[in-house]
């Protein structure tokens, strides 16, 4: 074992599998020559040559179509988009081609691609730079999306993402890039299963359900409030948006008789909706009390900082969301 | 990786502009030359303000594009729309958009004029024709035909001009507007600000078309690259492309070749390029430009550095002001998602 950054796990990751499986390439904006703009990419052209680190043009409809169809000719694009935001501009190859193309050839096709990037709010980006896709993403059947709160499962869920037959949403916190955590050795494979929850703080009181930042978010909430308040939170890191682990939820709520999920994404419709509706319609009888969710109010992320605070899902909100269930 | 020198791709401004028009007069090209210097001091300005943490998200300053901004200002109405990419503080502040409230949007300060909502990326004023800078590659290049489409079906004269990078051109809802602009006549112009780079990327890495200009004569559409670095081209160009908008001769599609003296964005490492690269565009950059032709045209330079100073002055205070401005109160966070 030794620390990395979350920026290094997903490095490795992509240079390892790139290693392994010939036809594993990547395709995107500034991820060559400069390396990516957030450096994720990093000295993998040098490594691999033009041949499999493919620079592209501001042509998102372009070249996420042409990794649709490279990967219908059977290799393994990963494509970059700079800001997740910008799926928007080539949705139509993500949703209508890529996600629905294995239903409706009947299974003759598949698309194994990874389309990974970072996303969320927090350094005043704005609204146009900062959004969090999971929810929208959650609404199309036959792509799935994971996304990491540590190195250790953001190198273990991309090597799952490359090796799936489907196309995954890969998608990075840009406040994760710098934190660091514990990763297994170079040489040692391990992949983290899509779909899989895991318990990252264990407790009595409360479910907490989440993934990505928000989950180091509710990490520190945790701390605050049992200080504060001897409130003990359970963490569910759920780690795969789709398909989501609802055993893994209902287990902890189990234990615990109270639910909260927490994601960046819009409140209203959002996945943490969907997380409740899922508990009521499965196991009402486990809740002591309403299950809720906290997203983003229906706002985009503003520029000025207090505003941008106001509105982010994170401590502050999290911990009032936590007192108002256990009052 | 360095690209050959921007004179040498520049054809002259005379090939460029055919018929020139009227020589500007020198007082006119004194107003441009204080336009430009503030532009340039407001934005140094900022970049001092992100070095010091006090700016957050990404910041891209136009320094080197001034003369594309001021010639375009001056060769418009005020009331003819414009739409522009998230380097937009140059073509705002050319319009007239006020220092300390420009200053304020980019803190994310009350007094800004999207009350810090929308910072530097999303620069606007509508009262001044300005109708929003763009944080998506090409977004705003649909908007601007679509404000021509509507001069047209309300019949009143007025012009869109649009500015975006080189990049936006590999995007294809640009050519789905050229093509419409062009068949359906619309009076707009198409400003591309051709720097050389899209982001870390020269152009000669992702571009099909040596000359870009020529994308657009694949519509029929006018096209001409100038030297976007001398305002007096810009001025001519645009004003020429305008009076074929408004006579109903359709869109024109201008290449102004210039370069990026700063990085893409607040501290970006430029470790894509040289020190000697920039360096050596510094005497074609827009404010060397416009200095020798009004000291060759008997200016004195005190009188430009009284101008100079005076800009100073004023920059100078437009910060102070910005810095010492309220905060918006947090129940903006909740606001103006929907029109009541
Ligand atoms: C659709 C989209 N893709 C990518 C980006 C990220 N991005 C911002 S600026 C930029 C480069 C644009 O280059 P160019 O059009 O030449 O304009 P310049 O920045 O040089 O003024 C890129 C790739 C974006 N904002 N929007």
């Amino acid at each position: 074992m030794r620390k990395t950054t979350f920026i290094q796990a997903i490095n490795e990751a992509l240079r390892e599998e790139m290693q392994r499986d010939e036809r594993v390439f990547l395709i995107g904006e500034d991820i060559g020559h400069y390396g990516g703009l957030f450096r994720v990419t990093r000295n993998l052209l040098d490594e691999f040559g033009e041949r499999r680190v493919i620079d592209t043009p501001i042509s998102e409809q372009g070249f996420m179509g042409m990794a649709v169809g490279a990967a219908m000719a059977g290799l393994r694009p990963i494509v970059e988009l700079m800001y997740m935001d910008f799926y928007l501009v080539c949705a139509d190859q993500i949703f209508n081609q890529a996600a629905k193309m294995h239903y409706m050839t009947g299974g003759l096709l598949n698309v194994p691609m990874v389309i990974r990037g970072q996303q969320g709010g927090g350094k005043g980006y704005g609204s146009q730079h900062s959004s969090s896709v999971e929810s929208t993403f959650a609404q199309f059947p036959g792509i799935k999306v994971v996304a990491p709160s540590t190195p250790y499962d953001a190198k273990g869920l991309l090597v799952s993402a490359i090796r799936d037959e489907n196309p995954v949403l890969f998608l990075e916190h840009k406040m994760l890039y710098f934190t660091r955590g514990e990763l297994p050795d170079a040489e040692v494979d391990y992949t983290v299963p899509i779909g899989k929850s895991e318990v990252k703080r264990a407790g009595k009181d409360l479910t907490l359900a989440t993934f990505g930042y928000t989950l180091l978010q509710a990490l520190e909430a945790a701390e605050e409030l049992q200080a504060e308040q001897g409130i003990d939170l359970e963490i569910v890191d759920l780690r795969s948006i789709t398909p989501l682990d609802m055993e893994g939820v209902l287990t902890s709520v189990a234990r615990t008789g109270r639910l909260l999920a927490v994601h960046e994404s819009q409140s209203n419709a959002g996945i943490g909706a969907e997380i409740v509706a899922r508990t009521y319609e499965e196991a009402p009888y486990l809740l002591k009390a309403p299950a809720r969710r906290l997203g983003m109010a229906p706002a985009s992320l503003p520029v000025s900082k207090p505003l941008e605070e106001e509105l982010l899902p994170w401590k502050r909100n999290i911990k009032a969301a936590v007192l108002e269930m256990m009052k | 990786m360095a690209e050959p020198s921007l004179k040498a791709s520049v054809p002259s401004a005379k090939a460029a502009v055919a018929e020139a028009t009227a020589v500007l007069a020198t007082e006119q090209l004194l107003s441009m030359y204080r336009k430009m210097v503030l532009i340039r001091r407001v934005e140094e300005s900022l970049l001092d303000l992100a070095g010091s943490g006090k700016i957050g998200g990404a910041m891209h300053t136009a320094i080197g594009h001034e003369g594309a901004a001021v010639g375009m200002a001056a060769a418009l109405r005020p009331q003819d729309y414009l739409t522009c990419t998230y380097r937009g503080h140059h073509h705002s502040l050319a319009r007239g958009m006020d220092p300390r409230r420009a200053i304020c949007e980019v803190l994310g300060k009350a007094p800004g004029f999207a009350k810090g909502k929308g910072g530097s990326m999303h620069f606007l004023d509508p009262s001044l024709g300005l109708m929003g800078a763009n944080g998506i590659v090409g977004a705003q290049v649909p908007h601007a035909a679509g404000m021509a489409l509507a001069a047209k079906i309300r019949g009143d004269d007025r012009v869109a001009i649009t500015f975006f990078g080189e990049g936006a051109l590999y995007q294809g809802l640009m050519h789905e507007t050229f093509n419409m602009a062009q068949k359906w006549k619309l009076p707009v112009i198409f400003y591309c600000e051709n720097n050389r780079y899209s982001e870390m990327t020269p152009i000669s890495r992702t571009s099909s078309v040596a000359e870009i200009h020529l994308f657009a004569r694949a519509y029929g559409m006018e096209s001409v690259q100038i030297d976007g670095n001398n305002v007096e081209v810009v001025y001519e160009t645009v004003a020429r492309a305008a009076a074929r908008a408004r006579a109903g001769e359709g869109p024109t599609f201008i290449e102004g070749v210039t370069y990026r003296l700063a990085g893409h964005m607040a501290n970006d490492l430029e470790t894509y390029r040289s020190a000697e690269e920039i360096d050596m565009q510094r005497s074609y950059e827009p404010l060397t430009q416009l200095q020798q032709t009004l000291l060759g045209r008997g200016v004195a330079a005190d009188l430009l550095a009284q101008l100079r100073a005076e800009v100073e002055q004023e920059v100078q205070s437009a910060v102070e002001f910005a810095l010492e401005a309220p905060w918006p109160d947090v129940a903006e966070a909740y606001t103006d998602v929907y029109k009541v």
